[in-house]
């Protein structure tokens, strides 16, 4: 990039940089616009076309207008997909935002060591299948220690991931333990941003900590919490990984969330017109729950000023 | 590498048209496992196949296959099993597969018939195979609808009891009370009664005994495969073929599934009925992912039914002194066991078939299966390769004779070779699953036959 741009005496420079940013910016955002293009917006297009195909890779593209729509909307496992996906999204953000907030707020007010801050973000640092197979073996049914350890208390085994009540939430809960603490890194962000003098005043008037945390840091950060619950809640729609190598969808189809459907479509019976499909419908899905989500956390106003 | 295991992106947009961004990915991804020409000016072939056990063997053949001939150089692959059919099919996306890869009955059918495999009998080296030269059979199932010859056959397998004769002797049994065992559907014959007697509950009571607690057992009599998905290979397959009952209505190529066939759903009521008599473990302990030759070898099930695939890894349990024995035979009189063979096919991507076809015909040939067959990991196509094998298991104190003997009695069910076994397993699979748990019976697997005959009929 240096490269392209026009390398000029310094004081010249200072004195013209004002009136001419635009072939320098042009130059740093092209590299970034061609990925964009290339692995983004090109593939979008692509697969909102094929999703009014039928097409199995090899065979020519038919045109089918919107069948796989139709098919789609009378197929019981797609809906069982947007269920089971949803389900997740709601155990997997409820849990992770409520958990990741008291994270944050312990960090901001109670200590400030850099080690512990560390350290919490240290399970973001594991592989999604690293984490999602470690907890596969440590909740094994018969070997693991999870469940030798429900033994040693007292309570039954439990099938974590082999019964339908308990394959979702499981999952759910591998992935709050490898986001939270980079969740809790961003609310900690926010919270920088809140003035100590707000907690002086507080103190002042004699709050308490609970007052202070709903009086003074949940308003103050609702902007940055809105925009870590949109960015999250778009990642955790998207789970595959930790399903795929934990149950395959399983037991029966209590796992098969919507992003391994897809897969399985495309790849294992290779519908690719019908996997388009889906992913359109998860592109809307998403486009509604994050517009809902903007409008209602009000995310893009602040009332620090 | 892996495209089962996607990292989460946050990009909104890239989740969009997922199909074909991991389509691109993967396209950059396997362009860097294909190629033709070396530094060296020999021509390279990439061969690939799944199970790491051949390997040695194989790597073997392809030594004393360059060294004949020495303008050719073969890359071997080797990938696990799921990945490997997630890299082919990007392979053949990107078109940038491997020349040669080994085969499956499940799925060369889909690739047959979208034209992604050569005729072997169109190329010079593979020309005039000859279906006589390997075990009975194998040959023709490679011999798709158009009557193109779409794999070299390389090995067979059966399945076959394996057992711990330590365990076996503290039931007071001895090994030949596993010979010449028989089973029904109705009440299971001698071969229930011998899973009942080696089930042993916490409190040490036999499952033939007074008091037998049925939900807290150490020891199952048998090791579960899972709930087998629609073939059934290790499963069901046997039992519900020693009624007689067959996959489909014809050896190769049918056009019918018979999942709605009494016989079938029977055997399957009986198997899946272990798990309430205490004498297999639920599909809680199982999952989707059941490791019988673990429970074999951790004693947490006495008596496996497995593949002769996998007689090398039973061979390698720790503290546990390997016997085999015969599938019980069912009301026809005799076991019956699932008969699959891999073959070699080449892709019809490969720059250069010709070649590649000298690479194919070698695996074919008695010299590569003679060396497969000495490693003793597998039972080779051809019969001097399956001599051998059986040979190099002797030396280790096995007796594969339970599973050739099927083959020579010609006891054997083919796997169900049919086009979209990919949708119809998925179809099954978890219906399957069902049935293991207990939420389903069997009866409402004639509906699924008329689910699945429709798939089959492009409906």
């Amino acid at each position: 990039m240096a490269l392209a741009t026009p390398t000029r005496a310094g004081g010249e420079v200072r004195r013209r940089r004002r009136r001419d940013d635009t072939r320098l910016a042009l130059a740093f955002i092209l590299p970034a616009s061609i990925g964009l293009a290339m692995f983004y917006f090109w593939p979008l297009l692509r697969g909102i076309y094929l999703s009014f195909t039928s097409w199995d890779l090899l065979s020519p593209v038919e045109f089918i207008g919107l069948d796989n729509y139709r098919d789609m909307i009378a197929d019981p496992v797609f809906w069982n997909a947007v269920r089971v996906t949803v389900l997740y999204v709601v155990i997997n953000i409820g849990v992770q935002t409520v958990v990741a907030l008291v994270l944050a707020v312990l960090m901001q007010r109670l200590s400030q060591s850099t080690l512990l801050r560390g350290l919490v973000l240290t399970p973001f640092l594991v592989s999604n299948v690293v984490a999602a197979l470690v907890f596969l073996w440590i909740l094994d049914f018969q070997l693991g220690i999870g469940n030798q350890a429900l033994e040693w208390i007292g309570l039954d085994r439990i099938g974590f991931f082999t019964t339908e009540a308990w394959a979702i939430p499981t999952i759910a809960l591998v992935n709050v333990w490898r986001h939270m603490g980079y969740t809790a890194l961003l609310i900690f962000a926010g919270l920088q941003t809140i003035p100590p003098t707000m907690y002086e005043a507080g103190r002042l008037d004699g709050a308490s900590e609970t007052r202070m945390f709903f009086g003074i840091t949940v308003p103050l950060l609702r902007p940055i919490l809105g925009l870590v619950l949109i960015v999250s809640v778009i990642g955790s729609f998207q789970v595959f990984d930790t399903v795929a190598v934990t149950t395959g969808g399983g037991p029966v189809d209590a796992s098969r969330v919507l992003q391994l459907y897809i897969y399985d479509k495309a790849f294992g019976q290779f519908d690719f017109g019908y996997a388009s499909a889906l992913s359109v419908a998860l592109l809307i899905i998403l486009m509604v729950v994050t517009f809902l989500q903007y409008r209602i956390t009000r995310a893009g106003q602040t009332d620090l000023n | 590498m892996n495209i089962r295991t996607h990292s989460r992106r946050r990009g909104l947009a890239s989740r969009v048209a997922k199909t074909s961004a991991a389509l691109a990915a993967v396209a950059l991804v396997a362009a860097g496992c294909s190629g033709t020409a070396e530094g060296d000016g020999r021509t390279a072939i990439d061969y690939w196949l799944w199970d790491a056990n051949q390997l040695p063997a194989y790597q073997r053949c392809a030594d004393a296959f360059e060294e004949q001939n020495p303008d050719l150089q073969i890359r071997i692959s080797q990938y696990g099993w799921d990945d490997y059919w997630s890299k082919l099919t990007a392979g053949f996306v990107a078109g940038a597969g491997p020349d040669v890869f080994t085969d499956h009955l499940t799925r060369y059918p889909e690739y047959a018939q979208r034209g992604l495999l050569v005729d072997l009998s169109t190329l010079d080296a593979t020309a005039d195979i000859d279906a006589g030269g390997f075990q009975e059979g194998l040959a023709d199932l490679w011999v798709g609808q158009d009557g193109g010859q779409y794999g070299m056959p390389k090995d067979f397998d059966t399945v076959a009891l394996f057992y711990d004769r330590n365990v076996i002797e503290e039931a007071g049994l001895v090994p030949e009370d596993l010979e010449s065992l028989d089973w029904n559907p109705e009440d299971g014959g001698s071969f229930e009664e011998l899973l009942a007697h080696l089930s042993v509950d916490e409190n040490g009571i036999r499952g033939d005994e007074e008091g037998f607690d049925p939900d807290n057992v150490a020891v199952y009599g048998y090791a579960s495969n899972g709930s087998g998905g629609t073939d059934g290979q290790t499963a069901w397959s046997w039992l519900a073929a020693s009624t007689g009952w067959e996959f489909t209505n014809a050896d190769v190529w049918g056009t019918e599934y018979h999942y709605d066939d009494p016989r079938l759903q029977a055997s399957l009521a009986w198997l899946f009925g272990l798990v309430d008599k205490g004498y297999m473990a639920p599909f809680e302990e199982v999952g989707t992912a059941p490791n019988p030759q673990q429970a074999l070898g951790s004693g947490r099930a006495a008596l496996s039914v497995n593949g002769s695939w996998m007689l090398g890894t039973y061979a390698n349990l720790e503290g546990v002194d390997l016997g085999i024995a015969s599938l019980p035979s069912g009301p026809i009189g005799h076991p019956v066991s699932m008969y699959n063979g891999l073959a070699d096919s080449v892709s019809a991507q490969s720059p250069d078939p010709e070649e590649a076809a000298r690479w194919v015909a070698f695996l074919g040939s008695d010299d590569c299966q003679n060396l497969v067959g000495e490693a003793g990991v597998v039972l080779p196509a051809r019969p001097a390769g399956t001599e051998a094998a059986i040979e190099a298991f002797a030396d280790r104190g096995l007796d594969v004779s339970p599973f050739t003997d099927l083959v020579d009695n010609g006891y054997t069910v083919y796997f169900p070779v049919t086009d979209a076994y990919g949708s119809i397993s998925a179809l099954g699979a978890p219906i399957m699953d069902e049935i293991y748990i207990g939420n389903r019976d069997v009866a409402t697997l004639t509906e699924m036959n008329e689910e699945v005959n429709a798939i089959l009929s492009g409906g």
